[in-house]
């Protein structure tokens, strides 16, 4: 698998991860080194398997519908790092 | 001073010949004398000393407690800790300071014991050395210009150095047992879902595991009964009432076969660590255990589909970090767009930037498939080879990692060699079982050399009975690096 710097772009926008003009070969050189490593997943037989996506069959515990935690809300808006009036705060978003 | 146990504190904290507070003083004052370490991002002595001194007035009313009660001991800063800092090792969450307790630091605080502070780990776990922290490298007490492992390199470094008998960490491809191995302890990586991940920083969610880093197994055990247990809060926690670890070390190893797994001997291992993990197993032998030579005809997989399924489950966690609810957030963003990928461009390392691309490359269209959904069957693959192997032995044995601890900016310009160091810890998470790394005597160059025991699902007790057989034939837990108090 081969990367341009186009891909790198497309993959750090998805990833919402702003990057430099100057760390675009490092990273598209990286990634492509950890990229190659997985061309081993290609050699194994697993066209008979099923995905696994949780080390255990298991069913997950349901609970009762009702409320289990106390309202937080000036506890967790406390740790952003502008809130105002119940609301976290973001730059405008509609001009 | 000789490692004690934590059995021999309780019971000297029992008979009020030495209180929680002198050991809690005792413990910060070693931190402070190892600083050069880096082992703590955080000591919190005012906090601990409190907690020292309501637990001696509670002995000296007649309470009944616990054998942690009066321990003082260091939770990896993974954990979230209410109203202290917990960083993760990452600028990200350098002001972050949780609304409530992880399950992990709810039930050690229930149990008494003394958290003297956070401990220096990789960022969000990502790493084998400890360098990516973004808090500095912590060091090897055995040889201060290797490292530590990691990623709970600190909890690792700060029990081996005599200043906590155990520290919590989180195992997510070897974090714990690999750190135990180079610094000569003991780690213990429980099954998935016996310990509740609630409060644990999330990395990768289907691998995360918390787990213990002590002296010896028999203390491991304690701290594992304290710890394990349903918790509602994580849908993964599993129900297994009943099962106390620490009564069930009293077990004779004759009967016990040992499948020794020729893969794990191969490749890159060094020959010396190869040849005291032999003569480990060859003590399990004289303890009654038998050996047989088997296959993990797969293992060779396990390392590419770690690095698909662990980054693909991060870069979704670490979606979470957009400079909104918490963590950092950038200055001078201009739009919501730029405060997202400014704030997280800021604020994650290195380190976890590559392996958010590279997750978000495995998940994104046209390479799902390819990566991700093929690295899932792999990791089917493995299971099912440790559930053949399974059928015929009752462990699994091997070296933890295949080298001893490297220096300090050896690896660290080079992710795939760093990941290499893994080899024979992730399948372990990938199949979710329990294994454990205790130590096996020194390598050619002095260092401590770790024996990997695996065990099926759920079999805690029989994996942490045959560690501690092999720790009453062996010495090998009871060295100490020179300086040690």
């Amino acid at each position: 698998m081969s990367l341009d710097h186009a891909a790198v772009r497309h993959i750090a926008r998805l990833a919402r991860l702003a990057i430099a003009d100057d760390q675009l070969e490092s990273l598209r050189s990286d990634l492509e080194r950890v990229l190659h490593l997985f061309d081993d997943l290609a050699a194994a037989n697993v066209n008979h398997l099923a995905p696994l996506a949780h080390p255990h069959d298991q069913t997950l515990a349901l609970r009762d519908d009702i409320v289990s935690e106390d309202d937080r809300s000036a506890q967790l808006l406390a740790l952003a790092a502008t809130a105002q009036g119940g609301y976290f705060l973001v730059p405008k978003v509609i001009e | 001073m000789n490692p004690v146990s934590i059995a021999s504190i309780s019971a000297e904290l029992a008979a009020q010949r030495v209180s929680a507070l002198e050991l809690t003083d005792q413990a910060l004052a070693r931190a402070e004398h190892a600083a050069a370490l880096n082992s703590f991002i955080r000591l919190d002595a005012d906090a601990a000393r409190g907690a020292a001194r309501s637990i001696d007035a509670m002995r000296a009313n007649g309470s009944d407690l616990q054998p942690l009660a009066g321990i003082p001991f260091a939770h990896k800063d993974i954990f979230c800790t209410r109203g202290i800092a917990t960083t993760c090792g990452s600028r990200m969450l350098q002001n972050f300071v949780p609304p409530y307790d992880a399950h992990v630091v709810e039930r050690l605080a229930q149990a008494g014991a003394v958290s003297i502070g956070k401990t220096n780990m990789d960022e969000f776990a990502m790493g084998s050395s400890n360098e990516s922290s973004a808090y500095g490298a912590a060091a090897n007490p055995w040889d201060h210009t290797r490292v530590p492992g990691g990623s709970s390199g600190g909890s690792a470094a700060a029990v081996a150095a005599g200043i906590v008998p155990f520290a919590t960490g989180t195992d997510t491809g070897g974090s714990v047992r690999q750190p135990a191995a180079f610094c000569g302890i003991t780690g213990l990586k429980p099954t998935y879902g016996r310990v509740s991940r609630y409060g644990m920083i999330a990395y990768a969610s289907s691998l995360d595991c918390a787990g213990v880093l002590a002296r010896s197994a028999a203390d491991c055990a304690v701290v594992l009964d304290a710890i394990a247990g349903f918790d509602a809060r994580d849908a993964t926690s599993v129900e297994r009432p009943g099962e106390r670890t620490a009564a069930a070390l009293s077990q004779p190893l004759a009967g016990l076969r040992i499948g020794v797994a020729r893969e794990y001997f191969s490749g890159g291992v060094q020959a010396d660590v190869a040849d005291r993990v032999h003569a480990a197993l060859r003590e399990l032998q004289r303890c009654g255990a038998t050996l047989v030579d088997i296959g993990l005809p797969n293992a060779h997989h396990a390392i590419a589909a770690y690095y698909v399924i662990a980054p693909a489950e991060a870069s979704s966690n670490l979606a979470r970090y957009d400079g909104v609810r918490y963590g950092h957030r950038a200055a001078q963003a201009r739009s919501l767009d730029e405060l997202y990928s400014l704030s997280r461009a800021e604020g994650f390392g290195a380190e976890v930037q590559r392996r958010i691309l590279v997750g978000t490359y495995a998940l994104s269209a046209g390479y799902y498939d390819a990566y991700y959904l093929r690295a899932q069957k792999v990791r089917r693959l493995i299971a099912e080879d440790f559930a053949t192997a399974f059928a015929g032995v009752d462990l699994i044995a091997g070296p933890t990692a295949p080298t001893t601890a490297f220096r300090i900016g050896e690896k660290s310009g080079d992710a795939l060699a760093m990941y290499a160091a893994d080899v024979n810890t992730v399948a372990v998470n990938l199949a979710g079982l329990p294994a454990i790394s205790v130590p096996a005597g020194f390598a050619d160059d002095g260092l401590p050399v770790g024996l990997q025991l695996i065990a099926p699902a759920f079999a805690e007790a029989r994996l942490l009975n045959a560690a501690h057989q092999l720790q009453q034939a062996t010495d090998w837990h009871l060295q100490v690096p020179a300086g040690t108090p």
